[in-house]
């Protein structure tokens, strides 16, 4: 296996922003995922059967799917339906769909940790479902939370390159068609792999200040 | 309609070769989970950090580049695998890192006392390892490995990628053959739901039998 410095650094503006992209997409694709997992968190406490269940089920639904299925289901079948995506929106809305089912379960275990009291103190003083939940509920339940959601942004950053099944040119995209057209795969690939080890680095501090931060012993 | 029967052949064919990943995956993460976890926690320096060093190195990377390193990159230093040998590896090896955490975990969280009650009683740390702390520390694995599992079968579906032709590659042959998008793909997402349905409840029977007979101890 022969390795090519001056290859790697001619490779690298392309990877980079490869990179860039999928970054981008992941921080899209997270906010989708933090504002509807809350959403799914929300409803599937929902005492009325008919909303909460089926909810439940296609939360379930989706956990027990693999994301590159439901990516082609966007990309492909939706067309068919009339709803044609750019391969970016489907697949933003894809992962963030996906994990979405993961977020609302880190949600649900910090609304359970919300003390019944807080439940029972905002009914005392007449506050509305809407109010009990923006002002009392969430503002308790979701920064404790804080590391756990975004350890799934992570999570969600390694998984970016499966877009590139839907033809988005993110950085593994860009990675494999600089090693097709050069049949030099040693290099953009391996690079690549430092990439998202250097990333999951930085992110280990990142993840470190945030749970002292909001974690639970910050309280 | 006898077009579409041989098009259900043609996942189903697909549906085996996900079950054949899915369960070698699994076999080869269990062990590669036991050695690296029972690796960190061992009194040892030089394994406890070999063993972070595989855990760190394979969560850090995505499942993705270390499928494509097998597949793509191995090749020119001389070690050629299938595709079906690279799917197992990366998935077995990814998920492995992965499952290796909850054995350290779960080791960890049997109460101290059990290792002192072993001392107390001159166990070896083989006989306290295989008689005590494991029968207590595997039905609290139990319930994360299956989440693991459901994530391995989830996972096998890129080796579509390297062109093994599991459930996922056979409905885009079916898309490409008949330019029918809906039937293949839903017919897939519900294998594998009910996939991963079969993998908790195996899950769950496991753990029941694990747990018989200790109920009066926790």
């Amino acid at each position: 296996m022969d390795w090519d410095w001056n290859f790697v650094a001619q490779i690298m503006p392309t990877l980079l922003s490869g990179l860039k992209l999928t970054l981008i997409i992941s921080l899209l694709a997270a906010i989708v995922a933090a504002v509807l997992g809350l959403a799914f968190a929300i409803v599937r406490r929902s005492k009325v059967k008919a909303i909460s269940l089926p909810v439940s089920w296609f939360v379930e639904f989706i956990r027990g799917t693999p994301l590159l299925v439901q990516l082609y289901f966007i990309f492909y079948v939706l067309p068919d339906a009339g709803i044609v995506l750019s391969p970016l929106v489907a697949g933003v809305i894809g992962m963030g769909l996906h994990y979405a089912t993961y977020t609302a379960e880190v949600y649900r275990a910090g609304i359970e940790n919300v003390a019944r009291g807080q439940w029972e103190a905002a009914r005392a003083t007449n506050l509305t479902m809407r109010q009990t939940w923006a002002h009392v509920i969430i503002p308790q339940a979701v920064p404790p939370m804080i590391p756990a959601l975004a350890n799934y942004l992570i999570a969600m950053f390694k998984e970016t390159p499966l877009l590139s099944a839907i033809t988005v040119l993110e950085l593994m995209n860009q990675a494999k068609s600089v090693a097709n057209s050069s049949y030099r795969y040693v290099e953009p690939i391996t690079m690549v792999g430092v990439i998202f080890l250097a990333m999951s680095l930085v992110s280990v501090v990142i993840l470190r200040w945030l749970e002292y931060r909001f974690g639970r012993a910050a309280r | 309609m006898a077009d579409s029967i041989g098009y259900l052949t043609l996942i189903l064919q697909g549906a085996l070769v996900t079950i054949q990943l899915t369960v070698m995956g699994s076999a080869l993460a269990l062990v590669v989970a036991f050695t690296a976890g029972l690796g960190r926690v061992s009194p040892y320096w030089p394994l406890r950090w070999l063993a972070t060093i595989y855990i760190e190195f394979f969560r850090g990377t995505s499942i993705f580049v270390q499928l494509f390193w097998l597949y793509f990159v191995l090749p020119f230093a001389g070690i050629t695998f299938s595709p079906l040998q690279a799917g197992v590896m990366a998935l077995g090896l990814n998920v492995g890192a992965y499952g290796a955490e909850v054995v350290r975990g779960a080791i960890l969280s049997v109460p101290r006392d059990q290792y002192e009650a072993c001392i107390a009683v001159n166990l070896t740390r083989f006989q306290r390892m295989r008689h005590v702390i494991l029968p207590q520390a595997l039905p609290l694995m139990m319930p994360t490995f299956g989440n693991n599992a459901i994530e391995l079968l989830k996972a096998t579906a890129i080796v579509s990628l390297i062109s093994l032709s599991d459930m996922t590659f056979q409905a885009q042959v079916v898309r490409a053959q008949t330019g029918d998008t809906l039937l293949p793909f839903v017919a897939i997402l519900v294998l594998y739901f009910v996939l991963s349905l079969l993998i908790s409840a195996g899950v769950r029977a496991i753990e029941r039998r694990l747990t018989r007979g200790l109920d009066g101890v926790r």
